[in-house]
């Protein structure tokens, strides 16, 4: 008998799943897939990242090639026209007819446009697929203002792409008196509307409209209110209408507000037809995620391969990050009294909300809702889930324990061995601890290779890290943290082994106190302390140097490099200016202005390298070291030399931190600012080190850090004079220097400390470890060593000869790196 | 059945042009071949330049070391950081990347590599 033919109609994320999941379970299948959009499978959940320079290829969620390998036939930019459930054959709109087995509906859905007129007119959008993605992208590079209508999850990811996409003034428009209607509570969305305003959102909530007004292209919304908002653009994110046209034409039973009609196997009115995904009605639901919709998948397949497994409906819980708020709704989060008891906190100063519903008899959680800080989600769904005592002050679990005696009642280690720990592989918590104690996996990636856990959506991961790390103190196992399998040690106490026996080369250092023969993680860590310890020149030993620092430049996509000399303080002459002009337009390459108060130049030849810096060295330039992880910039507003408010000379104050820091090595980048007046326009407080102006002398902040994790610098002494403020600031580096684990930033670092900054305060003011003189000399004997790197190579025939692409033909350049043209300038053809 | 392929030797570069524990890149004809020269074990080993993960021409200039407690010889793409065995190219992560591996061979101060004929 041949094998059966299954016929999937959608290329969207739930049908490729189903294929994954299908060729994982069984090879007899013959599997066709149609696919109405061109492009294959690729993620929608994160379609806005799009915009910050994600593109298709990245969304993809397998190659092309990947169908091909796994002998399944895939159709693109062709629909299914018809069904014909009697001869069991499918139509596609090429004209191919085929017959099935079994038939896979994985049709998703369409957005939700509201019969408004108006709807018709230019300018107006929807937000479902990369095409649309495309035209706004388009239309929004003309455009001032834009509005999203509709407040829910999908309305608040489009309105993050429309200022993504630079629109100035951004709208939403909600019909509701809340957004996030089916997530949150008033009061849960009043936190969230004043959280996005600070990020420059404006929110309208009760408005319905009447009109789209505009000739041709929209210039305004009308309300019922009679109320105007002149815009030149409008995404429309008003929910989502399954698409189920094919089934009905082709008679399977449908909902009458839209969705195929499944039962618990997923099996339509036709026992051969299966509908999964948003396409899908189960029990007068569509379930509008993709969790729910690999869960079907999940279905069909066992169906398909002789499995029992059944669904019963989903857990509908999500947590998010919308425009960098924290959203987090879970169990039964509106439940209210006098159903249950609730507990509420509320911090508007932080832009943090919490909500809890627990049963009256104050044992179980049902559920709740966090908005600005929803890092308990995790445990509280578990909570939830597995209906778990609660302990006796349930606040805690929002609050955090505040003293008193350690509450075990609710900790990771007290979860049920059934607990789902990772809901898209569905792991439980029993495999993972029992991977640890009988397989010996100590480590996420041993997991996931082990249980597949944390490979998914990866919002499990820290639960997984908890889980190992409880299990195997639980077994009494020391849990060391160590550099790598190569190295038994932390960072700090190879640091001090590498110094006690002056040791200045890998093989050594790896000799004496490792095994094996080294790795991409401990070289770089071995590298940067016998930097942070003798500042011996690093490409001296360039093989154990990350590509960065082995070719004192930054690799960019295609393996071309970026340069970046270094500005202190960012003041330049209008000569140097010149001549980094020349040499980009020598050379080639793209010019950008940096965070940095720097210019950046991409798109260099590893072989023009010595070259371009050979003539930057001769007009005066320096290393930037924005290649290493070291000093970066010290960031000046222009201070009291040009600005009316400044209070002292910021910029001559940060070209002498600069000059003073620069090229030495720490555990991760550092950065700086001096601001001139409490106005703060050098972003100080979001450094590593910051110093501020005041009447009196200077502030100087600590352990501040943009990135993804965003933290204010903390005052580590006020009014200072300069000498006391460098001398402080000496001391906080090295101790940094010396202590932190590697790729740590000094916030990270600070949030680590046992006693945090009253402890870096105690350690750096008022010596309370007896090192302060120890950490001032080492850090001048790093300032008396400094070179400049690139110097040193274009001065040393030997250390040039190594920036070359082909070891056999040093003078050619690689072939494979191609630009193309953008705004009068090149990037990188990929 | 046993087949033989024949293999060309093609002369690559001089031992000495390869850095120590590290990589260069070969030019043959339109490919691209990363040697490295792993000094520590006194040996050497040749897979395709060609990153798989993110299509990047940049292997010869990763880090190489070892792996487990066979030590495994292995090259970390620069890019991403995905770890590669010397002796067989399968990728050590959980990804299912595989890169070719060539023999290579040292005489007289001159790096072969075997092509198949």
């Amino acid at each position: 008998m041949s094998n059966p033919t299954i016929v999937v109609v959608g290329n969207g994320m739930v049908g490729y799943k189903f294929c994954e999941r299908l060729i994982a379970k069984s090879s007899r299948f013959n599997i066709i897939v149609f696919g109405e959009e061109p492009r294959h499978a690729y993620d929608r959940v994160h379609l806005s990242e799009y915009f910050n320079g994600k593109s298709a290829d990245d969304l993809s969620l397998s190659s092309l090639s990947w169908y091909a390998e796994n002998g399944i036939t895939l159709h693109l930019g062709d629909p299914i026209q018809e069904i014909n459930r009697t001869s069991q054959t499918i139509h596609s709109l090429l004209g191919l007819t085929i017959q099935y087995d079994y038939l896979v509906l994985a049709t998703g859905s369409s957005a939700f446009v509201p019969d408004i007129p108006g709807v018709e007119k230019d300018g107006v959008f929807v937000y479902r697929t990369i095409e649309d993605l495309e035209l706004i992208k388009t239309y929004a590079a003309n455009a001032k203002n834009g509005a999203v209508m509709g407040g829910g999850l999908l309305g608040l990811e489009a309105a993050k792409a429309l200022i993504d996409l630079g629109i100035e003034e951004t709208h939403v428009i909600e019909f509701a008196p809340r957004l996030m209607p089916r997530q949150i509570d008033s009061a849960g969305s009043g936190m969230l509307q004043s959280k996005l305003k600070e990020l420059g959102l404006n929110v309208h909530l009760n408005k319905s409209t009447s009109y789209i007004g505009g000739d041709h292209k929209i210039e305004a919304i009308h309300f019922n209110d009679e109320s105007v908002l002149a815009i030149d653009m409008l995404v429309i994110s008003a929910g989502i209408r399954p698409r189920d046209e094919l089934a009905k034409l082709a008679g399977l039973h449908t909902g009458t507000r839209g969705g195929i009609i499944v039962n618990e196997k997923m099996q339509t009115s036709d026992d051969r037809i299966f509908a999964i995904g948003e396409c899908a009605l189960y029990e007068g639901m569509i379930y509008g995620l993709v969790a729910p919709g690999y869960e079907m998948a999940d279905i069909v397949v066992a169906q398909l391969t002789e499995g029992s497994k059944l669904f019963y409906g989903y857990d509908m819980s999500t947590k998010l990050k919308l425009i960098g708020v924290d959203v987090a709704s879970f169990g039964d989060a509106f439940v209210t009294e006098p159903d249950c008891r609730t507990i509420v906190f509320e911090d508007t100063h932080k832009g943090v909300y919490k909500r809890i519903n627990i049963t009256t008899d104050g044992k179980y959680l049902l559920g709740g809702i966090l908005i600005g800080d929803a890092d308990a989600y995790n445990i509280l769904l578990q909570t939830v889930n597995n209906k778990i005592i609660l302990p006796p002050n349930p606040e805690d679990l929002i609050l955090g324990s505040r003293g008193g005696a350690e509450n075990e009642g609710t900790g990771i280690m007290s979860l049920p061995d059934d607990a789902l720990i990772c809901s898209c592989e569905a792991v439980n918590k029993a495999s993972i601890c029992s991977a640890v104690s009988e397989l010996g996996v100590s480590s996420i990636d041993g997991m996931k290779k082990c249980t597949k856990a944390g490979t998914g959506c990866g919002g499990c991961i820290p639960l997984v890290k908890d889980l190992i790390a409880g299990t195997m103190k639980a077994n009494g196992q020391y849990i060391k943290n160590v550099i790598c399998e190569h190295f038994e040690y932390s960072r700090q106490e190879l640091y001090d082994l590498i110094k006690i026996n002056k040791l200045k080369n890998y093989d050594l250092v790896l000799d004496h106190f490792g095994k094996g023969d080294g790795c991409e993680v401990c070289k770089p860590v071995v590298a940067s302390i016998m930097s942070s310890l003798w500042n011996d020149v690093i490409v001296k030993q360039d093989t154990i140097q990350d590509s960065n620092d082995r070719f004192l430049a930054n690799i960019q996509k295609g393996g071309t490099y970026s340069v970046v000399p270094r500005i202190p303080g960012g003041e330049i002459t209008p000569d140097k200016l010149i001549v980094l002009g020349q040499v980009a337009k020598k050379y080639g390459l793209y010019t950008k202005i940096t965070g940095g108060q720097r210019i950046d130049m991409f798109g260099a030849h590893v072989n023009d390298l010595p070259l371009i810096w050979e003539e930057l060295i001769d007009a005066g330039f320096e290393s930037g070291h924005a290649y290493g992880k070291a000093l970066r910039t010290v960031k000046s507003c222009v201070g009291s030399t040009w600005c009316r408010f400044g209070l002292h000379d910021s910029v001559s104050f940060a070209i002498e931190i600069e000059d003073r820091y620069k090229g030495i090595r720490a555990p991760h980048k550092l950065k700086g600012g001096v601001s001139g007046c409490i106005r703060e326009c050098a972003e100080a407080q979001s450094k590593d080190f910051g110093i501020i102006a005041t009447e009196k002398g200077w502030n100087l902040y600590v352990c501040g850090n943009g990135g993804s994790k965003p933290q204010h610098a903390q005052l580590l002494a006020n009014d200072i004079d300069k000498e006391t403020l460098v001398k402080y600031l000496d001391r906080f580096l090295m101790f940094y220097i010396k202590t932190a684990d590697p790729l740590t930033r000094t916030a990270t670092w600070l949030n680590k400390m046992d006693g945090g900054m009253a402890y870096l305060k105690n350690v750096v003011i008022n010596d309370s470890l007896g090192l302060v003189s120890q950490l001032e000399d080492e850090m001048q004997s790093l300032i008396n060593t400094y070179h400049c790197e690139w110097k040193e190579v274009v001065d040393n025939p030997d250390l040039r000869k190594r920036f070359a692409h082909f070891v056999n033909a040093p003078e050619e350049k690689d072939p494979s790196v191609q630009f193309v043209p953008m705004r009068e300038q090149v990037k990188a053809k990929w | 059945m046993e087949t033989t392929i024949a293999i060309e030797w093609i002369l690559a570069c001089y031992a000495d042009d390869v850095p120590e524990n590290g990589g260069a890149c070969v030019k043959h004809g339109n490919e691209q071949i990363a040697v490295y020269n792993f000094s520590r074990r006194g040996e050497w080993y040749a897979t395709q330049n060609l990153c798989p993960h993110k299509q990047q021409m940049v292997l010869s200039r990763g880090m190489i070391g070892s792996s487990g407690e066979a030590c495994e010889p292995k090259v970390a793409c620069p890019f991403h950081k995905k770890t590669f065995s010397l002796l067989t190219g399968e990728c050590l992560g959980e990804d299912d990347f595989k890169i070719t591996t060539y023999p290579v061979k040292v005489i007289d101060g001159k790096v072969y590599i075997g092509i198949a004929a």
